[in-house]
């Protein structure tokens, strides 16, 4: 019995230690998550705008064209991605 | 009106496909015309676990390609009526799922289903994103351990992010926490989290809770959806999850003793 009750107050710091870590590294992923959230906000309706640019120039496929933001360090880094097919270019209108 | 709900996760083997058959048959149990889709393209295993593996011709994939209808690629279930599945592609990668086709074939279902349930691939790249991103609803899979609670507090994150209620200013999707293979002895014990901490950490409404069952492995063992055993304290937690979203309230079950909790679920 003594051994048991050993083992349960040994264990029962386990579930409390991972709660205590969990609710850290929740807390730090959720401060990341609202930087970006503002700039996920506008990146859809840029995304489309900057589309409509291009394909006033040249056809492209709208599942063709990958944008987002990267972080490192201090900066964020917009990272726009537009495959041009090369036989479709046309003429400026 | 049809709604799509997205079964996912982040981590992988947490149950996110036992869960999607188990809620789709209890769905279809409850008489409503329910189609289950495998978004795991190149790792399908949603055949496998509601037993129709060898029924596969053609796939989700196949349809979005246009080389196979959506009739054609629709499995029904036999055991249950109403019930159908939509299998993944074993042979394609992820990227053969593109918003365009995904929302075509989804349109198309919405005509005839009352309810589309998106079984998710793990992970957060472009698989999982094609699953949640029409959801109306979405079931987080959420073992009690510390790398999956981490994983669908990311999911969670990207639920309102990621997915075109969030980028088109839609009310948002409904989340619910769903957590399975829980062992009451362990929580009790102190070497397991319990709902309340998961509940706590995640911060999104509990649809239930699945306690860890043998009988979970003999379902997908035999490919029955663990819903359809009537034995199963954790098809019958499903069951209740199933009551729960239809907007029921179970009865309360008291904890532990799986008899009383049995003949109170009967009534």
């Amino acid at each position: 019995m003594s051994i048991l009750d050993y083992f349960r107050i040994d264990s029962q710091k386990s579930a409390t230690v991972a709660k205590e870590r969990l609710q850290i590294i929740v807390a730090r992923q959720r401060s990341n998550r609202s930087d970006s959230r503002a700039l996920d906000f506008f990146i859809p309706k840029m995304q489309q705008e900057l589309l409509d640019v291009v394909k006033k120039y040249v056809e492209i496929d709208n599942e063709q064209v990958k944008m987002h933001i990267e972080k490192e360090g201090d900066y964020e880094i917009l990272e726009v991605n537009i495959p041009l097919p090369e036989e479709k270019l046309r003429k400026l209108r | 009106m049809a709604k799509i709900i997205v079964v996912t996760s982040g981590k992988g083997g947490v149950g996110k496909t036992t869960t999607s058959a188990a809620f789709a048959t209890g769905l279809a149990l409850r008489g409503y015309q329910t189609v289950v889709i495998d978004f795991d393209v190149g790792l399908r295993n949603l055949d496998l676990v509601m037993g129709c593996e060898r029924r596969v011709v053609y796939d989700f994939v196949n349809v979005i390609n246009g080389e196979g209808s959506l009739n054609q690629a629709l499995i029904k279930d036999r055991r249950v009526e109403n019930l159908y599945v939509l299998p993944a592609s074993q042979t394609r990668d992820k990227d053969a799922l593109t918003l365009k086709g995904v929302a075509r074939v989804l349109e198309a279902l919405k005509k005839r289903f009352e309810y589309i349930v998106c079984d998710s691939p793990a992970g957060i790249e472009h698989g999982a994103i094609m699953a949640m991103y029409f959801a109306d609803e979405a079931l987080v899979v959420t073992n009690p351990e510390v790398s999956s609670v981490r994983d669908s507090d990311r999911i969670i994150g990207m639920l309102a992010s990621k997915t075109r209620r969030a980028v088109q200013n839609m009310p948002p999707i409904k989340e619910y926490l769903l957590l399975t293979r829980y062992i009451d002895k362990r929580v009790d014990r102190g070497d397991m989290l319990s709902s309340k901490d998961v509940g706590e950490i995640l911060a999104i409404p509990m649809l239930g809770i699945i306690p860890e069952s043998p009988t979970v492995l003999q379902a997908s063992n035999a490919g029955i959806p663990i819903t359809l055993d009537n034995n199963s304290e954790a098809g019958v937690a499903y069951l209740e999850v199933v009551a729960r979203f239809l907007g029921e309230e179970p009865p309360k079950r008291p904890k532990k003793s799986i008899f009383k909790w049995f003949s109170s679920t009967k009534n």
